[in-house]
């Protein structure tokens, strides 16, 4: 493996004439949280009655001007931000113009000329229990805001089609890449990592099955080390299983076009994902001329410093910071690391649960913080899939939780004890502390030692095969004396004893 | 008793609150100017005497209660049929907007009648403000009322687009009314029908609500019967407007209060490229009395160089049209207004036959400049040319004000025409705004004041352009001039 950035994929496909490599840019349009419309103070929910989210200025009416919201800019400059891309302190909105019935103005304004996010870069990993070499840097060129067209509504009368204006204006960052993925893992890697980000950021909720977030795949194929093939563009793919299938599909079709004899045409395609397929959707030829000229209705978007500074302090940890810090300040494996930051709510959920064991216990966080990720990660987890609320339980509480983790890691009792009792108190209704009280392990070692020396008279053939090399038997041992302490027994107590007393 | 009709803005605002006469009285007078001369005028779209009753009613009320009444209060006005008004068609003087009835009011109507002003009805134009003769409407010419002293009874533009504006002021009909001036739509028609209008400082005048030609250029402005008027309506209409974008966020000052015809220590320019060969004589005249009178008024007259004058009508008819293509693209057939739907149409059909059907000639030539020369491969070459013109104008204007305060030139290069005399031929009519486009492109203060009556008896208009924000230097050039061309004539009555 090279160094980061110049990793080399192997992934390739095998052609009938030889293997080819694909080629992968992606334009990713993502839906800025925000209360209000990019241009206008409409709301912005997702899934209200059609058109009941809409305001003269969405709807076009004579007369009518936008006005940037504040918030939508904010957003998309603090993604830039996120992304460590240069911010244009000087951006501009241009109309690009075309007649659809979902398109209310007539144009879309969006930034051709003069995006407010330049040039960037996302770091993705691409094998998460791999080591630290299998990560790869994807460029970004720039992002740049938009507003959202209407939708069309086909089924509402046998002969006419009906246009809900409710996402009609919303302020969406088009955030494009450069072409520097060079396979489906890749390419599913960057949209996910891109996801992790923005929702980090909270710039986007990145519900891609609600089409807050969508992507446009750009495909082409070339012969290793050749100059880039032609490429085509299939629009609005809304999960990164698809995105991932789009490329893999799409780079097939393009090696058989081609090894038929036949040249890949630069267009427009949709994916079926019933059929897992690309279909063409336009040509080049039917392109439209979009006539993109500055929109005269507003003046260039000019960023003060203070403004800058503000969305600068806004900024979270970030996940590459973040899991680095798990990694190094809290001793955890980058695989613990890298599970506990891939959601918002995950971490969050660890860092309060982290902050309020540490508080409650005196100990320090890296002391700690294995023990709850293991929890968080493992104990817990199983148990609330099995648990009909998950983690909604009203009784799954922090304070619940922290007193599980601190008898835990304090020794008081085990792991899986603590899961048992906490299963318990899930779904009856018993005294945690008393439970727990109860479930109290003993490390009295005279208890442990009365314990141990009966097992081993009791068994003196075992003893005997363990001292002649079956080490094996050292388990038998652990769990008689567990089974003999009803459990109760600390363990690391019970395995320090038992090879003294086995060695006597 | 007086006849109300013959009162101005400042008369009618005065003698109201004074209880001379009730606003009441004022509304019936003009109402029935109103109704009376529509049949021959043209000048309304629709009329809508109750409203402007109503606001009188209240005006009158408020001044028994002893409440203030307003800068505008008591006065009748007329309103382009561009501002949008909440429960009153507004249709741009289109047939694709024919019927509709917005569910808004303007920034800019709204604050007239805010201050107490009301509203004698929807006044005519050239189609989405695309003329400069009244003759492009779909509701019909504006005849002028104005006529040639030539014994013929010629039917003459009153001048566009504001022309059902012009018109009615200048016939009785409306003490003053509102226009919108894009590339002279204010100054070209009050210099044909002898009356005074003002288009602002880009920014000055909200621009939400009014239907939009040219968004970069459009600008609303008062049109009345003098200098003053002009002032007080201005003061009622601007103001920052946060709905919109490119709304001037500056205090309004109080331009009426500042007017003075004294200009000892300004100084005016005259643009040596303005003086053009062949120039009309009765024109080239009358700016040589303007020079004279703004001496007398104390100015020093100094020549100032615009050398790009040349390129701003080019310009202009390409930018214009370029945004004009784009603003328009929303009346489609889809949500409001005209939809011409043939049977078994699809959705480009039903595009192409509500846009043929519902726009006129002269606004669908200027789609079509707009949208061929924004087209990708001319785009260059057409409007980042223009747009680089655009830039050097201003750059001159700039220039000629580090000489001058204000600067005087004539407002059209002719008197009004004859309606059909240049309706044929399109450049012939764009090269009436030849003296108007600059000051539209570099987005400055310019008036329109009648100067006098050329040979043939018609008006001439002298326009004044200012520093950005500086109505009051423009306000107060016009008073200078208006207090010495003693400009009383009026048409006279034969509708």
């Amino acid at each position: 493996m090279g160094p980061i950035g110049t990793v080399m994929s192997t992934y390739r496909i095998q052609g009938a004439t030889g293997e080819w490599e694909v080629v992968i840019g992606l334009e990713v349009h993502a839906q800025v949280s925000s209360q209000a419309k990019l241009f206008s103070g409409a709301a912005t929910a997702f899934g209200a009655e059609p058109n009941s989210q809409v305001s003269l200025v969405d709807a076009a009416m004579p007369g009518m001007l936008p006005v940037p919201n504040r918030e939508c800019i904010r957003q998309a400059v603090r993604t830039g931000m996120a992304i460590n891309a240069q911010i244009n302190k000087w951006s501009r909105f241009d109309r690009k113009n075309y007649f659809y019935a979902d398109l209310p103005q007539g144009y879309q304004i969006s930034q051709l000329y003069h995006p407010i996010v330049g040039e960037g870069a996302i770091e993705v990993i691409l094998d998460e229990k791999g080591p630290e070499g299998s990560t790869k840097t994807i460029g970004i060129e720039r992002i740049h805001v938009e507003q959202d067209a209407g939708k069309l509504m086909h089924d509402q009368h046998p002969t006419m089609s009906y246009v809900d204006l409710n996402r009609s204006g919303v302020a969406l960052m088009e955030i494009v890449s450069r072409p520097d993925m060079r396979s489906p893992a890749e390419a599913g890697a960057y949209v996910a990592k891109l996801r992790q980000i923005l929702r980090y950021v909270g710039s986007c909720d990145g519900n891609m099955d609600q089409g807050s977030m969508r992507a446009d795949v750009n495909v082409s194929v070339r012969r290793p080390g050749e100059p880039f093939g032609t490429r085509t563009e299939t629009k609005n793919v809304n999960s990164v299983r698809f995105v991932m299938a789009v490329v893999e599909q799409e780079a097939k079709r393009q090696v058989g076009v081609i090894e038929d004899g036949g040249a890949v045409v630069q267009e427009t395609r949709l994916y079926d994902p019933d059929k897992n397929e690309t279909r063409s959707m336009r040509s080049k030829e039917d392109a439209h001329d979009y006539r993109y000229f500055p929109d005269p209705d507003l003046l260039p978007l000019e960023l003060d410093d203070a403004f800058l500074e503000e969305c600068r302090a806004s900024l979270p940890e970030l996940p590459d910071a973040k899991r680095h810090r798990y990694e190094t300040a809290l001793g955890l494996s980058p695989y613990d690391a890298a599970q506990l930051t891939l959601e918002v709510e995950t971490y969050l959920q660890f860092e309060e649960m982290l902050d309020a064991v540490v508080k409650a216990s005196g100990k320090g966080e890296h002391d700690l913080a294995k023990r709850v990720a293991n929890w968080l990660l493992s104990e817990r987890a199983g148990l609330l899939k099995s648990i009909p609320e998950g983690a909604a339980h009203p009784k799954n509480t922090v304070e619940a939780n922290t007193a599980l983790i601190i008898a835990a890691s304090e020794g008081t009792i085990s792991g899986g004890k603590a899961k048992e009792i906490f299963a318990a108190y899930l779904t009856s209704d018993i005294d945690l502390a008393a439970e727990i009280d109860a479930n109290k392990q003993t490390s009295d070692t005279g208890a442990i030692e009365a314990a141990i020396a009966k097992i081993l008279a009791d068994n003196a053939d075992k003893v005997a095969e363990f001292k002649g090399g079956k080490e094996a038997l050292f388990g038998f041992f652990v769990g008689q004396t567990m089974k003999a302490m009803q459990g109760k027994a600390n363990p690391q107590v019970v395995n320090e004893l038992l090879r003294k007393a086995l060695a006597n | 008793m007086t006849d109300l009709t013959e009162l101005g803005v400042a008369a009618i605002r005065d003698g109201v609150a004074k209880g001379d006469f009730t606003a009441v009285e004022v509304a019936e007078a003009f109402n029935a100017n109103v109704a009376a001369a529509q049949e021959a005028l043209n000048a309304f779209i629709v009329a809508t005497p109750e409203k402007a009753l109503e606001a009188a009613r209240a005006t009158d009320a408020k001044r028994a209660k002893g409440e203030p009444l307003g800068k505008m209060g008591g006065v009748p006005i007329g309103m382009k049929d561009l501002f949008a008004t909440k429960g009153v068609q507004t249709t741009a003087a289109s047939h694709i907007l024919e019927g509709f009835t917005p569910e808004y009011e303007s920034t800019v109507s709204q604050k007239l009648w805010d201050a107490g002003a009301g509203m004698l009805g929807k006044l005519n134009l050239d189609q989405f403000a695309m003329g400069s003769s009244n003759e492009t409407s779909y509701f019909g010419n504006v005849i002028s009322p104005w006529r040639r002293k030539d014994g013929g009874n010629a039917a003459l533009a009153p001048g566009g687009s504001s022309g059902g504006s012009s018109a009615a002021v200048s016939a009785r009909l409306a003490p003053a009314a509102t226009g919108t001036d894009t590339g002279g739509s204010i100054r070209q028609p009050a210099a044909f029908t002898g009356i005074s209008g003002i288009k602002p400082t880009y920014g000055r005048c909200s621009r939400w609500g009014i239907v939009a030609f040219a968004s970069s250029l459009d600008q609303a402005g008062p049109m009345a019967r003098d200098v003053r008027d002009c002032a007080i309506m201005l003061e009622a209409m601007a103001g920052f407007d946060p709905k919109d974008s490119t709304s001037l966020d500056m205090p309004v000052p109080a331009w009426e209060a500042g007017l003075s015809g004294d200009l000892t220590g300004k100084k005016v320019g005259i643009p040596r490229e303005y003086r053009m060969d062949g120039m009309d004589a009765d024109v080239a005249a009358s700016w040589d009395a303007g020079i004279a009178w703004l001496k007398d008024a104390g100015a020093e007259i100094v020549d100032v160089s615009l050398p790009h004058t040349k390129y701003a009508l080019p310009a202009y008819y390409i930018i214009a049209p370029a945004e004009a293509s784009s603003n328009l693209a929303r009346y489609d057939g889809v949500r409001y207004g005209l939809r011409d739907l043939p049977d078994g149409a699809g959705l480009q059909d039903m595009y192409a036959a509500t846009r043929a059907a519902g726009f006129g000639a002269e606004v669908k030539r200027r789609i079509l400049i707009g949208t061929y020369v924004l087209s990708a491969g001319f785009y260059d070459a057409y409007y980042t040319q223009a747009q680089k013109v655009r830039t050097l104008i201003a750059q001159d204007f700039k220039n000629a004000f580090t000489l001058c305060d204000v600067i005087l030139a004539p407002t059209a290069p002719t008197a009004a025409f004859g309606l059909g005399e240049k309706s044929d031929d399109p450049l012939s009519m764009y090269l009436n705004d030849v003296f108007a486009v600059p000051a539209s492109l570099a987005g400055l203060p310019a008036m329109s004041v009648p100067a006098g009556l050329n040979r043939e008896g018609l008006p001439l208009g002298l326009q004044i352009v200012g520093k950005p924000f500086d109505e009051q230097g423009v306000l107060n050039a016009g008073l200078a001039i208006e207090q010495r061309a003693a400009f009383s004539a009026k048409p006279e009555k034969w509708w």
